[in-house]
């Protein structure tokens, strides 16, 4: 038997309409439910299948980026359909022009020529792996291991915030109690069908915790969100119903998202541009929705690795190693890139064909969770373990 | 009564059905289903005979035609994807001989092509299954690995048609060069695994040899096709291994990979991990392995042990079924039957999030409950389910518990089924009900 309890059948808070999801775009929501106005907000945003980070964050000012990257180099900034310049070296792809903005602002940091410990160019070990926080595999996320360093919500509060989506991704999965939060469908049951479904449920040591957690989580996103209905759908309507979630005074203070469609191998000048877009849209949303809370928000934007320096057979780029990540949001100290430029010609790539990483992404997430979310160390350390060499990044936040 | 006859029929097969009786043995049940020839679904909806690789390219051409014409109604190749789509989830939800699906599900997400590549697969999807997984369920698994990767299918949908070698006569004039990712995928998702501790110059070598394999769309004969001008020259050498130029290649090395201990090893932890345990035990993947490595691969062997290994009865429902098995198990439950079922069974596993044939990434569909078990997607497990309730018409929900549950359904159940208000609720009860969401 389990040690959980029943759901009442009183209080059951049902009935959420709002945006829709898309199966590419997933949203977990997670954290004490105690946030006030003033407290940090984080989301970690997952770009699945490994975004070149070349085309994002271009090195234009390198004297080998012109040949290497052939007909997939932009023009530079100021031309017709040109990079849009980040400090006179690097320039954004010119769908990311909220990000611009708000690099202009000084709350976005790039991180360039960036990767995780992971060299070995599998999407699914390397995603695995991003999301463990570790050298192997493990059952649970580091940003779930993490928000064990948060303060409890109070009773009768929903006990770990929310999920927006249908899937938990494993960054969010552990054993700190996490809620979702998805579109509704037309036809549901009676609460009181809900509580009856629940009962036979609750020994099931696996479907028993989901439907607890599913109904808390439920009941929590109908009160914030009430019965708006969103009319754009896919990334942007997630983010922006996660921006609106994340401002409430009572809300959950981390979430976790992912965008699919990054895998360009082919005609990547044409596919990539349009999810570029996406991101760049849903971040806008989301600082829409967050209003004041923006000020205390910083977004954490990361992919499994790299793409190949060079163009392959095909117009598009193959798996690679060093990329792009992006920090930003009003508590991040940015205006500038962040990077040790390892240089793309020949004998600067790593294995000949990668751009070579210099910075440990942990560095980064493990600042966001030192300096902006406030952790105390042993909640860092369960978040990455074994990873006591490397040092949390200095002055990413605003003081 | 032995659970065993319910069992077979849960955990190697789709649910029971009401009008097809329970096994008297479930093994000799299971053995039957292996023997025979394949039957394969139904052709889809509006086509007289089930449409091959070069009818999907006709319907995609003229789609794209009047698409440019501005004279496309609605998107056809889509059309004949939903159609495919739901004869095949039709015929889960009628077949006598489930087990042979089960396989045919298996193999195909092993080997996962999906639609959101677009209509160079969406086009071909139905044919794929039917031409390449089909057929060698209970063959050889060098066959179906040859046959998937030399299908079009699998050819686009890898991008392996995009690759080019580099100082082949067609590299040299236009500048052109590899794409790794079928490469890579053949490697890593399909034969050998990452355990092998292949390297990147493997994977590369893996790409010269796999050039010039590319896609005949529009003559005769329509379909894979080895284009020399496409061809990276001389031999490439795999694992230490080396294979001469030329267009054999592709298949000497397909064979030599399939036959790999590495591939059995792979091969069997994911065969125990899908019909046994999420944490798949060892001794029984080692049998597998064994069995693979034995009789060269035979996949009818293969299958004719699982359900012999120690454990795989034990403890019983111990998998959580995935949406689309759900979804199957509720309707064969309920007695549904034909199109109008597969039709629906479509809808219900994309709003489950499990759109079929449609996985997101090349490794396919998670096997393993933690991938299906979020708290919001363990909610609209039960909406769908109260909904599909109420769409089934009239039936006993007594002898439905009976039948699809039987002596694995605990009192609490029964109670609950009993005291329920309505047919839908005892219904909806039923298929939520922790026995019935398992295998």
């Amino acid at each position: 038997m389990s040690h959980l309890p029943k759901i009442g059948r009183r209080g059951l808070l049902l009935g959420l309409t709002a945006t829709a999801a898309t199966a590419q775009a997933r949203l977990a929501f997670a954290g004490a439910a105690s946030a006030g106005a003033e407290e940090s907000r984080l989301v970690v945003i997952i770009l699945r299948g490994a975004m070149d980070g070349l085309a994002a964050l271009a090195p234009y000012g390198d004297p080998a980026y012109r040949e290497v990257r052939g007909g997939l180099a932009l023009p530079e900034p100021g031309q017709e359909g040109g990079l849009l310049d980040c400090g006179g070296f690097f320039g954004l792809n010119p769908q990311l022009s909220t990000l611009h903005r708000f690099f202009l602002e000084g709350t976005l940091l790039p991180i360039h020529a960036v990767a995780g410990p992971y060299r070995n160019r599998s999407h699914f070990e390397a995603q695995d792996l991003l999301e463990s926080g570790a050298a192997e595999r493990l059952g649970s996320g580091w940003l779930n291991r993490a928000l064990a360093g948060l303060p409890a919500p109070p009773p009768g509060k929903p006990e770990a915030g929310l999920a927006v989506g249908f899937d938990l991704p494993l960054l969010m999965r552990g054993p700190q109690h996490v809620g979702m939060w998805a579109p509704p469908r037309p036809v549901r049951p009676a609460p009181d069908l809900y509580a009856r479904m629940a009962d036979l449920l609750h020994a099931d040591p696996l479907l028993g915790p989901a439907v607890a957690d599913g109904m808390r989580a439920r009941g929590y996103a109908a009160t914030v969100l009430g019965e708006e209905r969103g009319a754009r759908n896919g990334f942007v309507a997630l983010a922006s119903a996660a921006g609106k979630l994340l401002a409430a005074p009572a809300g959950p203070r981390v979430a976790a998202m992912e965008l699919g469609g990054w895998d360009t191998h082919a005609d990547q000048s044409r596919r990539l541009g349009p999810v570029l877009g996406q991101l760049d849209a849903g971040i806008g949303a989301m600082q829409d929705q967050l209003g004041a809370a923006w000020s205390k928000t910083a977004v954490l934007v990361m992919t499994e690795f790299g793409r190949t320096v060079r163009i392959n057979g095909a117009n598009g780029t193959d798996h690679g190693t060093g990329g792009v990540a992006f920090l930003l949001g009003g508590a991040v100290a940015g205006g500038r890139v962040l990077a040790d430029w390892p240089g793309l010609a020949e004998g600067q790539l790593f294995e000949k064909r990668d751009l070579q990483p210099t910075r440990d992404l942990r560095a980064i997430a493990k600042a966001l969770l030192r300096d902006h979310l406030r952790l105390p160390a042993a909640a860092v350390a369960a978040a990455f373990p074994d990873s006591g060499n490397i040092t949390p990044e200095k002055d990413v936040f605003r003081a | 009564m032995d659970t065993r006859l319910l069992q077979a029929a849960i955990r190697f097969g789709l649910g029971p059905r009401p009008d097809q009786p329970l096994p008297s043995d479930p093994l000799a049940w299971l053995d039957a289903q292996l023997a025979g020839d394949d039957i394969a679904p139904p052709p889809p909806e509006g086509f007289e005979k089930a449409p091959d690789v070069a009818e999907g390219y006709r319907i995609w051409r003229e789609h794209s035609e009047a698409s440019r014409a501005m004279r496309a109604p609605r998107d056809a190749v889509l059309a004949l994807y939903r159609a495919e789509a739901a004869s095949a989830l039709g015929w889960r939800i009628d077949t006598p001989a489930p087990f042979r699906e089960r396989l045919v599900d298996f193999w195909s997400n092993h080997f996962t092509v999906s639609r959101r590549a677009g209509h160079a697969v969406a086009s071909v999807q139905g044919a794929y299954v039917r031409e390449a997984i089909r057929p060698h369920v209970t063959g050889r698994f060098a066959d179906m690995l040859v046959a998937v990767i030399k299908h079009p299918a699998m050819l686009s949908y890898l991008d392996q048609a995009s690759s080019i070698g580099p100082n082949s006569p067609a590299g040299r004039k236009r500048g052109r060069g590899l794409n790794e990712n079928l490469a890579r995928e053949l490697l890593e998702l399909h034969t050998l695994s990452p355990a092998a501790g292949y390297t990147q110059a493997d994977v590369v070598q893996c790409a010269r040899l796999l050039t010039g394999w590319g896609i005949e769309r529009s003559k005769e004969p329509v379909g894979a096709v080895f284009r020399p001008a496409n061809h990276e020259p001389g031999p490439k050498t795999v694992l230490g291994r080396q294979f001469e130029e030329g267009p054999e290649a592709a298949e000497a090395l397909l064979r030599f990979l399939a036959d790999h201990p590495a591939t059995q090893q792979h091969l069997a932890t994911k065969l125990v991990r899908h019909f046994v345990a999420d944490d798949p035990p060892p001794e029984a993947v080692s049998r597998i392995a064994a069995v693979l490595r034995d009789t060269g691969g035979d996949l009818r062997a293969v299958a004719m042990a699982l359900p012999r290994l120690p454990g795989a009865w034990e403890p019983p429902l111990g998998k959580l079924r995935s949406p689309v098995d759900l979804v199957t198990a509720t309707f064969r439950a309920g007695g549904a039957s034909g199109a109008d079922a597969g039709t629906a069974a479509y809808s219900a596993c994309a709003l489950l999030n499990q759109p079929f044939w449609a996985a997101p990434q090349p490794n396919g569909w998670p096997d393993e409950a933690s991938g299906w078990l979020g708290p919001e997607a363990a909610m609209q497990r039960l909406d769908w389910i109260y909904d599909a309730a109420g769409r089934l018409g009239r039936l006993d929900p007594g002898q439905v518990l009976e039948a699809s549950l039987g002596p694995l359904a605990p009192q609490e159940t029964h109670d609950a089924v009993r005291r329920a208000g309505s047919m839908r609720e005892a219904l909806a009860l039923i298929f939520a009900s922790p026995e019935f969401q398992r295998r």
